[in-house]
C-alpha cells in the first residue's frame, strides 16, 4: 500500500504542474498515467506541433513544453507509474483507496484526476467478433514475440508499429500485412524494406484492404479481407494484430460516483473539488461554467485543487501562502540555495 | 450562413446553419451533433471527427491535405468518402453539403 497526501490521475501538463504545486507547498504526491510516457496529449498526440498560448512562453512543442515540466518538478523525485490505468476508487474512513489495473494501491485523502480526455487505449478492429478472440489471437500490442514463431500472422496498419513488426516476425513467421492504401506512413527506410520484404516473398502485402470478417472457433483460424473494388480474400492465419494508434476513453471514471457531462466532471472553481469529497478535477477533463479547455487554464485548476489538498492532508495544521521569490521554506524543498 | 446536414449513425437528419469559416467538426459540436468526438479540438491528431461525405459532394471538396490521409488510417471503417470534419473549413461553395456521421469514432 502506497500512502501519499495526494494521487494524480494523469501525467499530462496540468498533472504534471498540479506536482509541482503540492510539493511546492509541502504535500506528497504520486503520479499515474497509462501512457509508458509522461507528457499526455502534449507528448502522443503532438510533441512536434508549436503551441503559442503558454504564458511567457512564445513559442514551444509539445514535447519541449513537456521536458520543461519535468525540469521544473525535477527538484521533487516524484514517484511516477507509468502504463497503468487506476481502475477502482473507493472511499475507506477520511481516505480513497485507489487500485490500478496491475494491482499497485494507493491510500490517500486526496485525489486530482489531470486526466484530458481520459486515458489512451489502442483502438480496436471494427469488425465486432474481435473481441472473442483478444489477448489470445487478437492482439494490439506485443509483449512476447516468441509466440508467433513459426505461425502466420495478420498485421493490420500502415504505421511504424505495424511495419516495424512486420519486418521482425517476417523472420521467423509467416506475416501477411493489410493497409487500406498503397501509402504507408511509416518510416521510409522501413516502407523500402517492407516492400523489398514483399518482393521476396518474406512478406504477402494486401494493400487498399481492410478487415470485414473474422471466424474460428475456439482458436482464430481465418480472416475475410475486402477491396475497395469489393474484392474478398480470405486469410488463413493463427493471429491477427492491429495496430491503429491510441483513442481516448474515460474508462473506469465514469463509475466513481461522480457528476459527469459530455465526458467532463463537473468542479466548483473553488478547490475543482468534484462531487466527492477529497476527488478533484482538474485540466481539459472538468467543466464549470466559463470553462476553457486550454494548459493555461489547467494550471491555474491544479494550483487551486493543490491548496485544497493540504486541508484533507494536513488537518491539524495551517496553510501559509508564500511566494517562491521569499519564502525560506520553499526554497529549501526546490533545493536553491536562499539569499 | 451554409446549410449544413449532419446525417447521425441511427439516420437522423440533422440540417445545421453553419457560420462560414467554421469548421464541419465545429458546426456540430456547437450544436450537439452526437457521434463527432474531436478530443483533440481540431489539430487532426485524433481521427475522432470522422465523417462521411455524400457523394455528389466529396470531389468538390478542396482535398486533403498532407497528413490527414494518415489520421485516416487510425478511424473506425474509414472508407474512400472519409474526411475529417476538423479539415472541411464551411464557405459558400458547401451550401447543402451532407455528411454522415460513423457509428462510432474508434
Amino acid at each position: 500500500m502506497n500512502k501519499t497526501d495526494a494521487l494524480i490521475i494523469g501525467a499530462g501538463p496540468t498533472g504534471l504542474f498540479t506536482a509541482h504545486q503540492l510539493k511546492l507547498i509541502g504535500l506528497n504526491c504520486e503520479i499515474v498515467d497509462n501512457l509508458d510516457k509522461i507528457g499526455g496529449q502534449c507528448i502522443e498526440l503532438y510533441p512536434d506541433k508549436p503551441i503559442y498560448d503558454i504564458p511567457a512562453v512564445p513559442e514551444c512543442t509539445g514535447e519541449e513544453l513537456t521536458n520543461n515540466l519535468i525540469n521544473q518538478i525535477k527538484p521533487f523525485n516524484i514517484k511516477f507509474h507509468l502504463s497503468e490505468r487506476v481502475d477502482e476508487v473507493k472511499k475507506e474512513g477520511g481516505n480513497w483507496i485507489v487500485k490500478t489495473n496491475n494491482g499497485t494501491i494507493f491510500q490517500t485523502p486526496n485525489v486530482i484526476i489531470a486526466g484530458g480526455v481520459g486515458s489512451f487505449e489502442p483502438r480496436k478492429f471494427p469488425v465486432k467478433e474481435c473481441e472473442k478472440f483478444e489477448n489470445k489471437s487478437v492482439f494490439y500490442s506485443i509483449r512476447d514475440k516468441n509466440i508467433f514463431k513459426g505461425k502466420t500472422v495478420t498485421i493490420f496498419g500502415g504505421g511504424d508499429s505495424a511495419l516495424d513488426w512486420a519486418v521482425e516476425l517476417s523472420k521467423n513467421s509467416n506475416v501477411n500485412l493489410v493497409h487500406r492504401r498503397d501509402d504507408f506512413r511509416g518510416a521510409q527506410a522501413t516502407v523500402d524494406k517492407v516492400h523489398e520484404l514483399a518482393k521476396e516473398g518474406k512478406i504477402n502485402l494486401y494493400t487498399k484492404y481492410q478487415m470485414t470478417l473474422i471466424e474460428g472457433e475456439k482458436q482464430l483460424e481465418s480472416i475475410d479481407i475486402k477491396s475497395d473494388d469489393k474484392d474478398v480474400k480470405t486469410l488463413k492465419t493463427d493471429y491477427a494484430l492491429g495496430f491503429f494508434g491510441l483513442i481516448m476513453q474515460l474508462g473506469p471514471i465514469a463509475n466513481w460516483g461522480l457528476n459527469i457531462d459530455k465526458k467532463t466532471i463537473e468542479v466548483d472553481t473553488e478547490k475543482f473539488e468534484t462531487n466527492q469529497k477529497g476527488i478533484y478535477a482538474v485540466g481539459d477533463i472538468c467543466t464549470y461554467p466559463g470553462k476553457l479547455k486550454l494548459i493555461l487554464s489547467g494550471f491555474h485548476e491544479g494550483a487551486l485543487a493543490a491548496r485544497a489538498c493540504f486541508k484533507l492532508a494536513r488537518p491539524n495544521e495551517k496553510y501559509r501562502f508564500e511566494f517562491t521569490t521569499s519564502s525560506k521554506t520553499i526554497k529549501d524543498r526546490l533545493g536553491v540555495k536562499s539569499d | 450562413m451554409t446549410k449544413i446536414t449532419y446525417i447521425t449513425h441511427d439516420n437522423k437528419n440533422h440540417t445545421i446553419d453553419v457560420q462560414n469559416g467554421l469548421t464541419v467538426m465545429e458546426g456540430a459540436v456547437q450544436n450537439d451533433i452526437p457521434g463527432i468526438d474531436a478530443d483533440c479540438g481540431g489539430g487532426m491528431a485524433c481521427a475522432t471527427c470522422h465523417v462521411y461525405v455524400n457523394e455528389g459532394w466529396f470531389d468538390k471538396l478542396p482535398f486533403k491535405e498532407d497528413g490527414e490521409e494518415d489520421m485516416l488510417d487510425m478511424a473506425f471503417e474509414p472508407k474512400k468518402n472519409s474526411r475529417l470534419s476538423c479539415q472541411i473549413i464551411v464557405s459558400d461553395d458547401l451550401d447543402g453539403l451532407i455528411v454522415n456521421i460513423p457509428s462510432k469514432q474508434g
